[in-house]
């Protein structure tokens, strides 16, 4: 069977005279729709959804909008275009030409680091699979399958490196990224993280803040790459996340707006009474995603980051941008160690500590984020501030997994945590509360009563427009 | 000097390992104490062990051959999240001395090669179920094990990540296991053996690096399946009792260190004397329940556990010592007929396991890099089980004199009960030129004088009473004056003629490419590998071959 290559996967890699790539995709395709139909968003493969589609990379192509069946979606493969003469621009090959084909020396470290990257994306499309039934709006479903289909293309990216660059090795590795599943007892996803299941919207809304984030900032240390192809494909795929990260802001903030809205109306009363969720439920909610995503860093003191700094495979975010040195050797980096009774400031080589460098940019920039939250409260005069947990708060990986501490950062026994937990993080009750509000609300302009509508719509819609032919 | 090491142990002490019996099942759960390695310049992650693990998994094994002797099969387990066992820590090795690093690469060795012999002797065997990735000294762990189940969950694998990651290379084992135990194909085990990040899934089994897969959800089911198939067919086992095993602690006295049978003093020239002492008319079991009665402190059992602690301190505490003299002192009478105890209950299991044990702890002394001189004094009484201690020694120098007489003898034990590493007894690879002269010294059964033995060629030298001292004093003085390096590989070359076996490969190559590669700047320069793994810095290699 002969397929046309350039119409049916929209590229720039010149996949219509790429017969190793043509080969491997030939196999990977028919599988990649399979998992789609068998994992990707249930009862809505047949239903006509408003997305966007790239389908260059040029201003005008890589945002092209109109209705599409999910399965149709044309997945492409997108590379920023190449820079000219690049140069690794970190690490101990500084300064050498950037590599176009894979150094064999640093081959299989990379095929890891691809590896982990791609595995998320398949992982969240999972992971989200069941919201659909409960959308709040078309406006919020169609915005799920948005990102849903654009995962799916960021899978497709990193399968194309594993396809063009890794030989049979990286066939392997690009079937079993479809193996794996999400929350599975067999086969689970790399990361803990990304098995667990995202029940309700508002978990939703904080996944595509705070782990979608996360994939920004592991894809902007991965656009550093001194492997080109991968540099490339990353920045590209930037582009995509930045939309994952409005829907999950806005949506958090349109509940935030809804809630305050609801406290207006009725002053002194319970916001629950009227549907809505209470600030103090919502920051729950934020504490849970922002400190497990806060893990997917890895260990503060990390001799792989080190390796992979130092191979020039995984630099820092913005390293040209926001740093003067880049071998980033006699440098320390101050981490507070936890030595299970206390927090004891510590310079470690700064090429140890680069998963906490990310971690750290990572974390201010969700900082910011509170602030906007807190903006809502404010423009309705409500004395409430939104924050972000410190980031030695609930974690299951790294040191500070070993001890307890308050969203503040500060150091608790065991006792006072259960103590305490509850007024941090969902209940039990909580999430009965927050589940028993998710009820589907598929009528064009209409919205679930726990969130407001959107300022206005995608592509200059408006918000009634029918995201989603039902 | 660091904090001596202490060898003994037992389950409730454990720190890094969970030992549980059910029937004839036994658990070895592995779940290391970050903190609490032997020092506390090292954290223990990912289940990497150092000596003190290793020592608590020797202990456990022997717990299981004599206490619990209904089991029947061992299961090695982990007891974290998707990792079995990360290996030897790297840290731990990087910080420590040369010296040791070898002296540990050989407990670990000894104990994997303790786990296969309760296999092949015992009647114990096992199954390693990896719940997660088994790297480097993991793997080498797991191939230890009889079989090796591993969890197919699309990320657990097997993998010896030492040359591409560190410069070295698995050091208990690991290759040698690979191609002559399993016998993975040649170039398999190059790409394997190259591969960091290792071998997983359904390519592990095509390859032989592990024997079954099963999925997480099935794995506790798939564990007992092969369990059942493995106790099927062995013998019954229901109605032993087990033998409790009392701890072996000297009283230390300075530079001496007195057992009950053994005394060991450290001498001011680099020599330690070890004296084992024969009971005056020691009580003679007569049937297996009376050894099982005796148990841990009949006498033959409970001296060769005080040599053995001798020679781990020796080894590990003591490193500047480089000649070893071994005497003995009691009644060839009393050695003989305790031989012939031995001999005469060796179809009960606890007989059997002692057996074993004297098996074990004379191939420790074959393996102990120091010289070995066995002094055949007045009083001695190098016969039977104790004429494998003369025969194992580098010299032996026996008091040729009348009016002085010594006697030594030969018992059937000489015959084959004590295979060395390279699988022949001790005195076949004496005569390896001449093999008659091992019916000659086995027809000699009993005791016999100092000439008699030197007629035999059981005397490296055999000088009279005027000579005696005079002879030893040089011998000694020269012996602790040569390169200790040099004395090392030649002692090891010598001892082990005749045929190779996996066991003589094993510690070969540990001493001759293992030990070569830890001291090459390529590993352990200031850019070596090994010491830049876990720093900012990347390895720069001399890309000279030899």
């Amino acid at each position: 069977m002969s397929i046309n290559y350039s119409e049916k996967i929209p590229n720039n890699v010149d996949l219509s005279s790429d017969r190793r790539l043509q080969r491997a995709l030939e196999k990977w395709q028919p599988a990649y729709l399979d998992w789609w139909a068998e994992m990707g968003p249930t009862d809505f493969n047949d239903k006509d959804v408003y997305l966007r589609t790239a389908v260059s990379v040029d201003r005008d192509g890589w945002a092209q909008f109109g209705y599409v069946k999910m399965p149709d979606y044309r997945w492409g493969i997108f590379l920023t275009p190449p820079e000219k003469d690049r140069k690794v621009g970190f690490g101990d090959h500084l300064g050498e030409a950037a590599w176009q084909e894979v150094p064999g020396e640093y081959r299989n470290s990379l095929r890891r680091l691809i590896v982990t990257q791609a595995d998320t994306e398949p992982a969240s499309v999972e992971q989200q699979r069941l919201l659909g039934h409960t959308a709040p709006s078309l406006y919020d479903l169609r915005n799920l399958f948005q990102v849903n289909v654009e995962e799916g293309r960021h899978l497709w990216a990193m399968v194309y490196l594993l396809h063009s660059y890794f030989g049979k090795d990286g066939r392997e590795e690009a079937e079993e990224l479809l193996e794996r599943r999400s929350g599975n007892a067999d086969r689970p996803r790399i990361l803990s993280t990304f098995n667990e299941p995202v029940q309700d919207w508002l978990s939703f809304f904080c996944f595509t803040t705070f782990t979608d984030r996360d994939g920004k900032y592991q894809l902007l240390a991965l656009a550093e790459s001194g492997f080109d192809p991968l540099a490339r494909s990353c920045r590209f795929m930037l582009t995509e996340e930045a939309h994952h990260m409005f829907v999950g802001q806005t949506g958090i903030n349109r509940t935030i707006q809804r809630t305050c809205e609801v406290m207006k109306a009725h002053p002194g009363e319970d916001v629950t009474k009227y549907g809505a969720i209470p600030l103090e439920m919502i920051q729950k909610w934020i504490n849970r995603w922002a400190s497990s995503s806060v893990d997917l860093f890895g260990a503060e003191i990390s001799s792989n980051a080190a390796t992979f700094f130092a191979q020039g495979l995984k630099g820092r975010a913005h390293e040209e941008k926001n740093y003067e040195r880049h071998d980033a050797l006699d440098e320390g980096y101050a981490i507070a160690k936890w030595d299970g009774k206390s927090l004891v400031n510590e310079d470690v080589p700064l090429r140890n500590a680069m998963n906490e460098v990310l971690r750290t940019d990572y974390w201010n920039d969700n900082a910011k984020q509170a602030v906007v939250w807190t903006k809502t409260t404010a423009s309705f005069d409500i004395p409430f501030e939104f924050s972000i947990p410190d980031r030695r708060f609930n974690r299951k990986i790294g040191m500070y997994a070993d001890g307890f501490f308050t969203p503040a950062g500060e150091p608790i026994d065991e006792a006072t945590w259960n103590a305490r937990r509850g007024e941090w993080l969902p209940t039990p009750e909580d999430e009965a509360y927050v589940k028993a509000l998710m009820v589907k609300c598929h009528e064009p302009g209409k919205y679930a009563g726990w969130i407001a509508p959107p300022s206005k719509g995608i592509n200059d819609q408006g918000v009634d427009f029918e995201y989603v032919k039902m | 000097m660091a904090e001596a090491i202490n060898f003994e142990t037992e389950p409730s002490k454990y720190k890094h390992w969970k030992l549980e019996i059910e029937g004839e099942r036994a658990r070895l759960i592995m779940q290391v104490k970050e903190d609490q390695g032997l020092r506390s310049d090292y954290i223990l992650k990912l289940n990497s062990y150092d000596l003190g693990v290793d020592i608590e998994l020797a202990d456990a094994v022997r717990r299981i051959r004599y206490e619990h002797p209904q089991v029947k099969v061992v299961v090695l387990g982990g007891a974290m999240d998707r990792i079995f066992c990360a290996g030897a820590n790297i840290m731990m090795l990087r910080s420590s001395t040369h010296a040791f690093k070898v002296n540990f690469c050989k407990f670990t060795n000894e104990t994997r090669l303790y786990i296969e012999d309760a296999s092949e002797n015992s009647n114990i065997k096992f199954l390693c179920a990896l719940n997660g990735t088994a790297s480097g000294g993991g793997y080498e762990l797991a191939m230890a094990a009889d079989r090796i189940l591993l969890v197919d969950d699309r990320s657990s694998a097997v993998s010896f990540p030492e040359t591409p990651l560190l410069g070295v290379l698995p050091g208990t084992g690991g290759l040698t296991r690979l191609v002559d135990k399993r016998k993975v194909r040649r170039d398999r085990a190059d790409v394997f053996s190259t591969i960091a990040e290792g071998i997983k899934g359904k390519r592990a089994v095509e390859w032989n690096l592990v024997d079954d897969l099963a999925s997480l959800s099935a794995f506790e089911e798939k564990v007992d399946e092969i369990v059942g198939e493995m106790a099927a067919g062995l013998p019954d086992k229901a109605d032993r009792k087990g033998v409790a095993l009392k701890p072996i602690l000297p009283t230390i006295d300075d530079r001496t260190f007195r057992y009950q049978y053994v005394t060991m003093t450290l001498g001011e020239d680099r020599s330690a004397e070890v004296v084992l002492t024969v009971p005056a008319a020691p009580v003679q079991p007569k049937s297996g329940a009376e050894a099982q009665a005796a148990g841990s402190d009949w006498w033959v059992f409970k001296a060769f556990r005080e040599l053995d602690d001798c020679l781990l301190r020796l080894r590990l505490n003591h490193d500047q010592v480089g000649l070893v003299l071994l005497k003995t002192r009691g009644a060839v009478a009393d050695i003989l007929a305790t031989d012939a105890t031995l001999e005469a209950l060796k179809d009960d299991w606890f007989v059997n396991e002692v057996r074993h044990h004297l098996k074990r702890v004379l191939k420790r002394l074959d393996l102990t890099a120091k010289s070995l001189f066995a002094i055949a004094d007045e009083g001695s009484c190098f016969a039977g089980t104790l004429l494998e201690i003369l025969l194992a020694a580098d010299r032996s120098y026996i008091l040729n004199d009348p009016d002085f007489p010594v006697a030594l003898g030969v018992s059937t034990m000489n015959g084959g009960a004590y295979p060395m590493p390279n699988g022949l007894s001790r005195l076949q690879t004496r005569f390896l030129g001449e093999p008659e002269r091992v019916g000659q010294v086995l027809e000699a059964l009993g005791e016999f004088d100092a000439e008699r033995a030197d007629e035999l060629g059981l005397a490296t030298s055999a000088p009279d009473e005027i000579d005696w001292e005079d002879e030893l004093r040089v011998a000694i003085e020269e012996r602790v004056s040569f390169s200790p390096d040099a004395l090392t590989g030649m002692e090891a070359n010598l001892r082990f003629a005749g045929p190779e076996t996996m066991e003589t490969k094993i510690f070969g190559r540990l001493s001759a490419w293992q030990n070569w590669i830890f001291q090459r700047p390529n590993a352990v320069g200031e850019r070596g590998a090994l010491t830049c793994y876990g720093t900012p810095n990347r390895p720069e290699f001399n890309f000279q071959r030899t």
